[in-house]
């Protein structure tokens, strides 16, 4: 990466351009997030406490970390395969592969849920199979599970493939003449070398599994305690005008998402020697 | 012969890279492939270290068959135009990668790995810089690094893609004199990719000239420069001037003058060829009129930029003492070949 010549602001332009940034994100972003934190804590701390100790609001919080903790990895894998693929081999149909790769950015939410109520509801193609063998995946977990690896598909695999475009497949190679076996080529030569951005997609991917909203709420089936996940919590809490109940949950929700950002930055720092060496060489 | 290449065929979709590819190496021997880009030579070396396979033909080391057996059995060590270093392995890791990824019971014990490393580490005079990552050391010493982890696996054939291609001319050259004193130490059979005639020459023990996918000539440095067996080896081994001519009876005859032809040649009119450093300038006499456009220094010689009549450009070279020193830019004079070489 080139590093680009930074230099503090002198002229009055710039100096109004920066205020202008800085008043826009705190506006959008920070604005939001304090009122969040405010409402939730109207009342004080017990009722917020009271809040989230109720089962339905528990149930909810471990449901959505058990979504994005089935989720996440089986889209890393995914990614993983689907970046190896796009990188390694020339095929027929490769753009058509990162076309249809982008799609989940592209298309509604809604839809990325609708589609399984389709494929697996007791209307849909195989909902006669489901039925005869007694297997529930809309409104059930399965489900959640497979809307939400649907709607965060290309995270990882969109943040590998250029990186290992970049890398090429020469160290590849040179470990397979040095008499390297597939599983010790990816171990100890590939996994390492996107480590870096495995992670990084990793964590993007979980903050919007655990935010997904949408796709989710279609196959839900908004069972309370059992298939409501934390966003959907939410929505729910706040249409039963239980504000306290809602904006505590969106706290931890919130919480969730800084978490995760706070993670990633505290990464960049602590490896960013790393990092930049395995993105230069 | 230790390795033998024989038949090679290799096309790629609709492409052929390889031809009838045959040669053989001896036991130590030192080959250098030269070639323009596309001439097939790096696809050589990659069906070599068993990266592709060819479509016919055979390949084979001291009597066993190389086709049937896979990249890492074939102990071939490679190194790569682009250093191919493992970027998050220190020096020391790099060059232990081959011997670590052995199974563990043929993997030589930690202590043999590590005076193995430091062995190599001294070998490539770069003792201090173990513990270095690849983004902190220089091109030149990346590519000793690469070589040193090629040795690691004490291989049978050592083969050397383009390596010094990315470095500057100076770093080259100090690398070539390097590469030399290793293989002579080492004694391995090496197979060297290049383009740079003056490097082949300067390092091998037999050249290879391939070209399309041929193998265009086959000999010793000095056979290949004094002999070279096509136009095409001549051009490429050196700049070339061009003029046409008649021969008769072995002696080529031009407007006014002769000169001898180099090896045999038919009776008729040919283009022939000869070296900048084998043509005689003179202000009088016989020989193709010429003007001066250039004078320049090249190294021990002085090269001398002229143009014909009909606007033909020639170049020759002489040494920094002769009468050369006296013509500049604009004169006038008779250029005569010493020698020609003739191709049909």
């Amino acid at each position: 990466m080139t590093a680009k010549a930074a230099r503090a602001p002198k002229t009055l332009g710039a100096y109004a351009l920066l205020a202008f940034a800085l008043l826009w994100l705190g506006l959008i972003i920070l604005l939001p997030l304090i009122n969040v934190l405010v409402t939730a804590f109207s009342q004080g701390l017990p009722p917020y406490l009271a809040a989230l100790h109720t089962e339905d609001a528990k149930a909810a919080i471990l449901l959505t970390l058990l979504v994005a903790a089935i989720a996440v990895p089986l889209n890393a894998i995914f990614g993983i395969c689907a970046a190896w693929c796009i990188t390694r081999f020339e095929f027929k149909g490769k753009s058509l592969l990162l076309s249809i790769l982008d799609l989940p950015f592209s298309i509604s939410p809604v839809i990325s849920g609708l589609v399984w109520i389709l494929l697996f509801g007791a209307q849909g193609w195989f909902g006669f199979l489901l039925r005869d063998h007694d297997i529930k995946i809309v409104f059930a977990l399965p489900g959640l599970v497979l809307a939400t690896v649907l709607v965060t598909l290309p995270f990882i695999a969109r943040e590998l493939i250029p990186l290992m475009e970049d890398q090429g497949t020469d160290e590849e190679v040179a470990a397979r003449t040095l008499g390297a076996r597939g599983w010790d080529i990816f171990f100890r030569v590939t996994l390492p070398n996107i480590k870096w951005a495995l992670l990084y997609g990793v964590l993007l991917c979980t903050a919007r599994a655990m935010g997904e909203f949408g796709a989710v709420s279609v196959v839900s089936g908004h069972i309370r305690g059992l298939t409501d996940t934390l966003p959907l919590y939410i929505e729910i809490t706040y249409n039963q005008y239980d504000t306290i109940g809602a904006f505590a949950a969106a706290s931890i929700l919130a919480g969730l998402a800084i978490v995760t950002l706070v993670l990633k930055s505290l990464l960049e720092w602590r490896f960013a020697g790393e990092l930049a060496a395995s993105r230069r060489h | 012969m230790s390795l033998i290449i024989k038949n090679v065929n290799k096309t790629f979709t609709n492409f052929p890279a390889l031809k009838d590819v045959t040669f053989e190496a001896r036991s130590g021997e030192f080959i250098a492939l030269l070639g323009p880009s596309g001439s097939g030579k790096t696809t050589l070396l990659r069906l070599l270290a068993g990266l592709d396979t060819p479509n016919a033909g055979e390949i084979s080391f001291e009597g066993e068959n190389y086709l049937k057996l896979n990249p890492r059995d074939r102990r071939v060590g490679m190194v790569f135009q682009s250093y191919a270093l493992f970027r998050h392995m220190t020096v020391a890791q790099n060059i232990a990668f081959g011997l670590n990824v052995r199974p563990a019971k043929e993997r030589p014990s930690k202590a043999e790995i590590k005076s193995t490393v430091e062995r190599l580490l001294k070998l490539i005079q770069m003792d201090d810089l173990g513990k270095r990552y690849p983004s902190q050391l220089s091109g030149g010493q990346r590519q000793r690094v690469a070589l040193a982890r090629a040795l690691a696996i004490n291989p049978r054939i050592l083969l050397l893609d383009e390596p010094f291609g990315a470095l500057d001319a100076l770093v080259r050259k100090d690398l070539r004199r390097w590469l030399k004193r290793i293989h002579h130490e080492t004694g391995v059979t090496t197979i060297f990719v290049t383009h740079d005639q003056e490097e082949a020459l300067d390092l091998a023990d037999r050249v290879v000239v391939l070209k399309g996918g041929k193998v265009e000539q086959i000999g010793t440095p000095l056979e290949i420069h004094s002999q070279p067996s096509s136009a095409f080896v001549f051009d490429f081994l050196g700049s070339a001037n061009k003029a046409n001519g008649h021969i008769k009876d072995g002696i080529a005859h031009f407007d006014g003058f002769s000169a001898p032809v180099a090896g045999a040649a038919n009776d008729g009119d040919y283009t022939l060829r000869f070296r900048p450093y084998e043509a005689h300038l003179s202000r009088t006499g016989a020989g193709i009129p010429v003007t001066v456009t250039a004078v320049l220094p090249a190294g021990s010689n002085l090269r001398l930029e002229l143009k014909g009549t009909d606007g033909a450009l020639f170049e020759t070279q002489h040494s920094h003492g002769s009468e050369a020193q006296g013509f500049s830019v604009g004169d006038t004079l008779r250029l005569k070949p010493e020698r020609v070489y003739a191709y049909a």
